[in-house]
């Protein structure tokens, strides 16, 4: 099956980065062969909506589960629609997060670990009372 | 006259000076517009009696499942990825959505429709005085203040013509740039210390960029240090009032009385205050006319803004 983890670079050798939705890559493996690939998370930058336009990139390329750290709620709920399955880890290496999850070390993740965010580019904007 | 009171740093007196302001010149029944849609609380001292109501929704995609194919040309197109479409299913973010209407014109089967989301409402009625009063009110949870504030600027719900006062939300972001768009003239209520400076020159910045003319007004006069009045000073921003630091007005304001009421000593200061304010745009004014004619010769550097 294709496993997507979200990475800080583009390397197998990454560590895991927590943030799903504004993760600078993600590296998608094929756990039978362990062939892997990494794409630049094109939400990285987004200015509002990167959970779920990073939930359509996976989607769209037939991952069907991920691991990160944390999934806001919309994340989650776009995620959870194209039936991709999600993994929550604390730190770890691409490499052997793989290894964890066949050994079915990880915690499956059944609803929203985060917070909405609204957006990265308007945090600035955020109430200062 | 379109007056905004902003601040950059949040609580440092602008419903107060809103209100108090409003009071003050009340002889000429002002509209005061309370623009902080998140936690409007300027009908605390001024005691509208709301008698219109407007309910404020944004356009968002509805989707005929029927007619849909699943192709996803909707998610390519949306800028705020508020619509997904995962294994031929469409997926609806409203909270994401800005109803922008993309996703309705691009959709190759007709099959999206636009419905309301309600956001918000704004209430308009008679207030202490003679006061015009007007209010957004943002429901709870919903992220986007922006387009509640732009719809209450465009309210008309009172007779034309009477001077406005814009109480805007703190901070230097989207809700902020939206209240002060159009006016005339920002005051800006700030506390003359580190943090009252840092996002006061955030908030000067910003009416530079709109070209709009500011002011100051330091409120609990007396506490922390020289920052702000030197800052005001280099930078050529008058201050045009100053509220001492008094237990007194603080346990008043709590009480929810406004300002002026509880001590009314300050009336003329705040009458000063306006009459301040529409000399210096009335100042704006002539220097303008000029300019709009061609640049003067000596005012080259200067007309490069233009």
């Amino acid at each position: 099956m294709k496993l997507a983890i979200t990475g800080g670079t583009p390397q197998f050798e990454t560590q895991l980065e927590r943030r799903f939705g504004r993760c600078a890559y993600f590296i998608i493996v094929d756990t039978e062969t362990r062939a892997w690939e990494s794409f630049p998370n094109p939400a990285a930058e987004a200015r509002g909506g990167a959970g779920t336009q990073a939930a359509q990139f996976l989607a769209n390329q037939g991952v069907e589960a991920v691991v990160s750290g944390d999934f806001g709620p919309n994340a989650f709920t776009a995620l959870d629609a194209a039936s991709i399955q999600m993994y929550s880890a604390q730190e770890g290496q691409a490499e052997t997060l793989v290894d964890d999850f066949l050994a079915e070390r990880l915690a499956r993740v059944t609803g929203s670990t985060g917070l909405a965010h609204h957006g990265g580019g308007r945090s600035q904007g955020g109430r200062r009372r | 006259m379109i007056l905004t009171v902003a601040s950059g740093k949040g609580g440092t007196g602008k419903t107060t000076v809103a209100t108090s302001l409003a009071l003050a010149i009340a002889d000429i029944s002002p509209v005061l517009l309370d623009c902080d849609v998140e936690a409007p609380n300027a009908h605390i001292f001024l005691q509208p009696q709301f008698d219109q109501r407007r309910e404020i929704g944004l356009p968002i995609p509805e989707v005929d499942e029927v007619r849909c194919t699943g192709c996803g040309r909707c998610a390519e197109v949306c800028q705020y990825h508020a619509i997904v479409v995962m294994g031929g299913k469409v997926l609806v973010f409203p909270e994401l959505c800005h109803g922008c209407g993309s996703c309705t014109l691009q959709c190759p089967e007709g099959a999206i429709t636009e419905v309301a989301n309600l956001l918000g409402v704004l209430e308009a009625g008679p207030a202490k005085d003679g006061i015009h009063f007007a209010q957004g009110v943002l429901n709870v949870g919903e992220p986007m203040a922006v387009p509640v504030i732009r719809e209450l600027k465009q309210w008309h719900p009172f007779p034309e013509g009477h001077t406005i006062i814009r109480d805007a939300p703190p901070g230097n972001s989207c809700p902020v740039v939206e209240t002060i768009q159009g006016s005339d003239f920002v005051l800006l209520v700030t506390e003359p210390t580190p943090f009252g400076l840092h996002d006061l020159r955030l908030a000067i910045q910003l009416t530079q960029e709109l070209d709009i003319p500011a002011g100051v007004l330091i409120n609990r006069d007396g506490i922390g240090d020289d920052g702000v009045e030197e800052y005001c000073r280099k930078s050529g921003i008058p201050i045009l009032m100053r509220i001492p630091l008094d237990q007194r007005i603080g346990k008043a304001v709590a009480r929810g009385e406004a300002l002026v009421e509880a001590f009314p000593e300050y009336l003329p200061q705040f009458r000063e205050l306006y009459a301040q304010i529409q000399s210096l745009i009335d100042s704006r004014l002539e220097d303008a006319l000029p300019q709009a004619m061609g640049p003067r010769p000596s005012d080259g550097a200067k007309a490069g803004r233009l």
